[in-house]
């Protein structure tokens, strides 16, 4: 991974493509092996079968600890490949990290791993970021193991108060926020010198078959839900999300939206293929610093949404305390101030915003990596959906962009 | 044992039967690997397709039942898929066999006084394999994106309307899945018509048969068994691939096909007896469509 890209950006970008699939293959093999296996063992049981328990750490004897994580997420040195503050953690601690992009959407990496994790397999990585609601789901199923706070004095002393307790992990026993974030609107400044203001603006018919939105449904559903005027975070039901589906489907099934895409949708707004989309907040920035100048954020007029990332560790991680000293190296402000200047999302870090202050005055008051109160409460938290209701509204989701 | 084959009914059936013993030992290894990684995996489809889930159960679980409402249910909502995957199988196909009969002729008959010529073409048929085919259609995304020259170009010269786009069109999934399968098809007819015996057409020639006719009673004939085998190799895989019709690569979402639709179901929503149903379905049609079809072409034999 740490090989030089080529100078020709055209070629270039092709290379990473590949190396993105390539990981995302390896997974789906993995994932098909076991799947076969767990298939043909799920067909004589119930299918639901017992909690798989935790798998031996051997962290004392094996200095590693691999990562997976989404892509734009961590800072990134262009030159050479590496990742400056995993190298301080490599250095620091002479453990030896890897680091792969292969979360592309919550949903899909689940589908990936889920058999490993249902057998309690070691699905080839320590530590994964995921969003709140799937870390919800790995908690609930027994896919996490127990994080120890005696290997992270880091993590008691900085984790923001707000993010202390979380009603799907009481205590923060099983995971950790890693960043945070909104979903909002983007444009390309250049096609769209005007701008946008609220997700209405992305129907207009001058923008028809160049509007992108994100495979992730709360993010999509939920600005979409906010723009009708529904309150996400309150007490909603059928009827409003349904309202919500309407648009969507119809603007999907008249073409005026283009792509429904996870983190890839950055490769549609950089070929113009999109110019104008829902996406996430921090990526917008990091793109423009990597492709040149030519888009913008907002969070959308009406409300955005705001979701957190968490670190957790795997159930056959077979590297807890290395990934536990993983966590507590991010939770050091100055390291979460690196990550922060460059992937643009909010850190859950006391002190991160002073650390910025020496680093880059400038962002320390960018609303989007430290927002304030105003900012704050214009951005809101998709409720959590029981079981069934995610089962049935993520299907319903899915069946749009299907075309079914 | 050559001889063998010359000699009566009765002495060819015997020979087979002597060695019956060790010729099923030899094929043990071969069942074994049938049953266990073909056999057992169907079963466990069946199974799986015929889930339900679990009464108020969590996200993704099922347990077995005899559920066969599932297949009702994912022919009424993705019919549209499943028809749209075979034609676009099926365009596809006639697509690549119109470019590759000619290239396959080209290099298998006219090519044929210069071995040097003949090989380097057959290497830049295969050449493409060298390159991942994720790749190579990642790469024809962004060559038919909306801003690249093709499309711009298409655009000024008004052959393209100012506010259509190529990828994410029906067009682009049947353009990638012809591009990607061209070489299975060139190669079985470049096999079957390097061995064509021009002497025939010669023949036909001193017959006062036309050009046409010499080919279509002649050529055409005797490359079928190439023919065949390319059309299986294209349409089987076309109809159910996965790549070039998904979003990420040259389809939109009104383009899904079938095989889309299962591993959205499968690793997404994780209704995995839609999934398992959906991949029987495609399964049993492909099958009954591909007997029809060898039936028709009257070479069984070459299964």
């Amino acid at each position: 991974m740490s090989r030089p890209l080529p100078e020709d950006p055209f070629i270039r970008s092709l290379v990473q493509r590949a190396r993105a699939a390539q990981v995302n293959r390896r997974h789906v093999l993995q994932g098909m092996g076991v799947g076969a296996a767990a298939m043909t063992l799920a067909a004589c049981s119930t299918g639901t079968g017992d909690r798989p328990t935790a798998a031996t750490d051997v962290s004392d004897t094996e200095k590693l600890v691999r990562w997976d994580n989404w892509s734009f997420y961590l800072d990134v040195d262009e030159d050479t490949g590496e990742y400056p503050s995993l190298e301080a953690f490599m250095a620091e601690t002479g453990i030896e990290a890897t680091y792969a992009e292969a979360v592309d959407d919550n949903n899909t990496y689940y589908g990936k791993v889920k058999d490993q994790l249902q057998l309690g397999q070691d699905i080839g990585a320590d530590v994964v970021c995921l969003t709140d609601w799937m870390a919800a789901r790995m908690i609930r199923f027994g896919y996490t193991q127990e994080l120890d706070y005696s290997n992270m004095p880091n993590v008691t002393a900085n984790l923001v108060p707000a993010l202390k307790d979380v009603s799907f992990d009481p205590g923060r026993k099983h995971t950790l926020p890693w960043q945070g974030g909104f979903a909002g609107i983007a444009w390309n400044k250049d096609e769209l010198p005007g701008g946008l203001t609220s997700v209405s603006d992305l129907w207009d018919p001058s923008l028809k078959g160049r509007v992108g939105v994100l495979s992730e449904m709360r993010d999509t559903l939920g600005c979409i839900m906010q723009d009708l005027g529904t309150q996400i975070d309150g007490d909603w039901g059928d009827e409003e999300f349904a309202a919500a589906m309407d648009v969507f489907r119809t603007h999907v099934e008249s073409g005026q939206i283009r792509n429904i895409k996870g983190n890839a949708y950055t490769e549609d707004l950089q070929n113009k293929d999109t110019i104008a989309a829902i996406v996430w907040s921090g990526d917008i920035t990091i793109l423009n610093f990597e492709a040149g100048d030519h888009w913008e954020f907002a969070i959308p007029s009406k409300g955005g949404t705001l979701w957190n990332d968490n670190f957790l560790v795997p159930i056959g991680s077979t590297h807890k305390t290395n990934a536990e000293k993983l966590i507590n190296h991010y939770y050091d402000p100055e390291i979460a101030a690196i990550v922060a200047a460059y992937v643009n999302f909010i850190p859950p870090v006391v002190g991160a915003k002073e650390a910025m202050m020496e680093l880059d005055p400038e962002l320390a008051e960018d609303q989007l990596i430290f927002p304030n109160d105003a900012t704050l409460a214009n951005a809101h938290v998709f409720r959590s959906l029981d079981a069934a209701e995610e089962q049935r509204y993520s299907a319903e989701f899915q069946s749009v962009g299907l075309g079914a | 044992m050559a001889f063998t084959a010359f000699s009566t009914g009765t002495a060819k059936e015997q020979a087979p039967r002597r060695k019956s013993k060790i010729a099923l030992l030899l094929l043990l290894p071969g069942i074994l690997y049938l049953l266990l990684f073909f056999l057992v995996p169907l079963v466990a489809l069946i199974a799986t397709s015929l889930q339900e889930p679990v009464p108020f159960g969590d996200f993704g679980q099922y347990q077995t039942a005899f559920r066969w409402q599932n297949y009702v249910e994912v022919i009424t909502t993705y019919g549209d898929q499943i028809i749209r995957s075979f034609t676009y199988a099926l365009l596809a196909t006639i697509f690549a066999l119109l470019f590759s009969y000619p290239i396959a002729y080209f290099i298998g008959v006219k090519c044929r006084q210069w071995p040097l010529l003949q090989n380097l073409l057959l290497v830049l048929v295969i050449a493409p394999f060298f390159i991942s085919f994720l790749l190579r259609t990642l790469a024809w995304k962004s060559i038919l994106a909306d801003e690249s020259f093709i499309v711009t170009g298409l655009k000024a010269l008004s052959l393209m309307a100012p506010d259509a786009h190529f990828t994410g069109t029906p067009a682009a999934v049947v353009f990638g899945l012809t591009y990607n399968f061209i070489p299975f098809m060139t190669l079985p007819i470049y096999a079957a018509l390097e061995r064509l015996d021009t002497r025939l057409l010669e023949a036909g020639r001193d017959l006062y048969a036309k050009p046409a006719t010499s080919f279509f009673k002649i050529t055409v004939p005797l490359s079928m068994a190439g023919i065949v085998s390319g059309v299986l190799l294209t349409f089987i895989p076309a109809a159910g691939d996965y790549i070039n019709a998904s979003s990420r690569f040259l389809g939109g979402s009104s383009t899904s096909m079938i095989g889309n639709v299962i591993e959205s179901n499968f690793l997404v929503s994780l209704n995995y007896p839609a999934a398992a149903a959906l991949s029987i379905i495609l399964m049993s049609i492909i099958l009954v469509l591909v007997t029809a079809y060898v039936k028709r072409s009257g070479t069984e034999d070459l299964l």
